[in-house]
């Protein structure tokens, strides 16, 4: 293997850390998705442009929030302590939160708009069906969207892999904690092992590509069986 | 089937504000037969089915079928969609795309309390032909097929009133002639009330019991259909797709000559023998004959081709499009029949009130 355990060590964990983000994300993300793509509630606007942010925020920005808001002089760092939890930062468990709010937009956006594009109709026929609100989020909406559930997951996937600036702040460089693949090829580079680095790198790139090209396939193919 | 709901009212009283238009609608409309809803597009047609299927939480009023009361605005009751015993027809079948023909069949039914249940859910696979397409995709089907598993889905939740939005306005006149004849034959088979909204006249007047004119957001008229058909303050007597229905009983078939002796109100009418289906002896039909093809004059003409001459009698007259007259004439009892004929002939004939006439009958058409 021309991988060194530590280049597979940082692999696995960035795995991980972005199945997790990503189960995580879906369950958050799809019902959050609903009431963004459904509410005619005033509070949908800036709700929406809040899962946004990470979009256009420098990653910097974002961990450094994170780092003060999670943090043990925090709020919220101060509450978990007093029920016993550990502080986030530089975890694990931190990293996966990061993540979260990080990649939240890739999944948040691709099944709003494919909730969006669903309309009303196939609710009110569902309703004419018999069917519950909740039946027919579960039974109607959620099938009918999955080409969006699809892209939101590769895409909240791949894109948690390739985080870098917000790991630097919230999960610092622990080896087999925090250190995943994008930090681990800044390490090379700057121990000027360059052919580590490469090896990482080009991993990185075929992943990336081959994603992307996996998605384009299949988003085709749905806009073939009409469910696009 | 259901006696409670063929014997009893369909209580629809609703208002609702729309940018376009007011509703403001006060039917009581039979619990038998199918109700068209008629009018121009903007006149609250869909609204009110909209309204008896509760898709319109914004609208105020009073909604009862049979024994069942599904709104009450003054008791701030309302049954929310998925609870009220109904079927749908939308406009565009609207199947779900991610299931297939018995899956979406199966949909409804599924979802039907089994004490419910009046047929199972295959029960319209022979009323609307579509026993070969269950394990098809609704991408797979054609535009006619599609409707057919719409309305046979809406049936298989075990309705007990069926509203149809315009089933066949998004399809093309052939898939539209493809459909109608299950229609037909779904309304003899019926045994719950349907509501069918169109802006064609010639779907209402081959499905309709009874006729509801909407303008504007309000009821112009309301009534069976053949009165409705002729009433002359009303729109659809005029112009050049006036027509008028009868009623007639088989009389009997003669088979060296292709025609079918039909008994009226006043008279016999004698129509060519329809070869798709035979109409049994003693079967009423419904007669439908265009006011564009009742031609009048003083004396019972001889020499003609036209088979069907009978006795009329004028009871008003009365400037349609220029150049034309209406004239409404009473058929034996009390069988309203139009004629619409060249001013000038009017003049000629010296048309008037209670003047006994012929009318020579150049087509009839067999609706069913």
């Amino acid at each position: 293997m021309f991988l060194t355990p530590e280049n597979l060590q940082a692999i696995w964990l960035t795995v991980k850390v972005a199945a997790l983000t990503t189960l995580i994300l879906l369950i958050l993300g799809t019902p959050l998705a609903w009431w963004l793509a459904r509410s005619r509630n005033w509070l949908a606007k800036p709700v929406g442009a809040l899962v946004s942010l990470p979009l256009v925020l420098p990653p910097s920005v974002l961990g450094f929030y994170l780092l003060v808001g999670l943090g043990p002089n925090s709020p919220l760092g101060q509450s978990m302590a007093a029920w016993g939890l550990p502080s986030l930062p530089f975890t694990f468990t931190g990293l996966v939160v990061a993540s979260v709010v990080y990649s939240m937009p890739f999944m948040v956006q691709p099944l709003m708009n494919s909730m969006q594009a669903l309309g009303t109709r196939p609710l009110e026929v569902a309703a004419s069906l018999r069917a519950s609100p909740m039946d027919t989020f579960f039974r109607v909406v959620l099938p009918m969207c999955r080409p969006g559930m699809v892209t939101g997951c590769i895409m909240s996937f791949a894109h948690t892999v390739g985080e870098f600036g917000v790991v630097l702040m919230i999960g610092g460089n622990i080896p087999g904690v925090t250190r995943v693949v994008s930090v681990q090829i800044f390490d090379h580079v700057e121990a000027l092992e360059y052919a580590d680095a490469h090896r990482l790198a080009a991993v990185m790139l075929i992943f990336s590509f081959v994603v992307l090209v996996g998605l384009q396939i299949y988003n085709s193919h749905q806009a073939e069986r009409g469910m696009a | 089937m259901n006696r409670t709901t063929s014997d009893s009212v369909l209580r629809l009283q609703a208002r609702l504000k729309r940018s376009e238009f007011e509703l403001n609608v006060d039917l009581n409309l039979p619990g038998r037969g199918i109700t068209v809803l008629f009018g121009h597009s903007g006149s609250g047609k869909t609204t009110c089915l909209r309204v008896l299927a509760g898709m319109e939480r914004a609208a105020t009023g009073y909604v009862q079928v049979g024994n069942e009361t599904w709104q009450d605005s003054h008791r701030g009751h309302f049954v929310p969609t998925h609870e009220r015993a109904l079927g749908y027809v939308f406009q565009e079948a609207s199947l779900f795309a991610h299931l297939n023909v018995q899956e979406n069949l199966r949909f409804g039914y599924e979802r039907t309390p089994v004490h419910l249940r009046l047929h199972h859910w295959r029960h319209g696979l022979d009323l609307l032909g579509i026993g070969h397409l269950l394990q098809r995709m609704p991408n797979e089907l054609s535009g006619g097929e599609r409707q057919r598993v719409g309305i046979a889905r809406a049936l298989a939740t075990s309705p007990r009133l069926l509203l149809m939005d315009e089933p066949l306005a998004a399809l093309d006149t052939k898939r539209k002639a493809e459909v109608l004849p299950w229609l037909e034959q779904l309304h003899e088979q019926l045994d719950i009330p349907a509501i069918y909204v169109t802006h064609a006249l010639d779907e209402a007047a081959r499905l309709a019991d009874h006729l509801v004119l909407l303008e504007h957001g309000q009821v112009r008229g309301c009534g069976p259909l053949p009165d409705m058909l002729t009433r002359t303050d009303l729109p659809l007597a005029h112009g050049d797709k006036a027509v008028s229905m009868l009623t007639g009983v088989c009389r009997g078939h003669s088979p060296e000559d292709q025609l079918t002796v039909y008994d009226i109100d006043g008279g016999q009418l004698l129509l060519p023998e329809a070869r798709e289906r035979i109409v049994a002896l003693g079967k009423t039909a419904r007669l439908q004959i265009q006011a564009r093809d009742v031609s009048l004059s003083w004396v019972p003409p001889e020499h003609s081709s036209v088979l069907n001459v009978l006795p009329v009698v004028v009871t008003d007259v009365m400037d349609d499009t220029p150049g034309q007259v209406l004239v409404v004439l009473r058929l034996g009892q009390d069988t309203r029949l139009l004629s619409r004929i060249s001013q000038l002939s009017a003049r000629r004939l010296g048309v008037h009130p209670r003047l006994l006439l012929y009318a020579q009958i150049k087509g009839v058409a067999l609706v069913r």
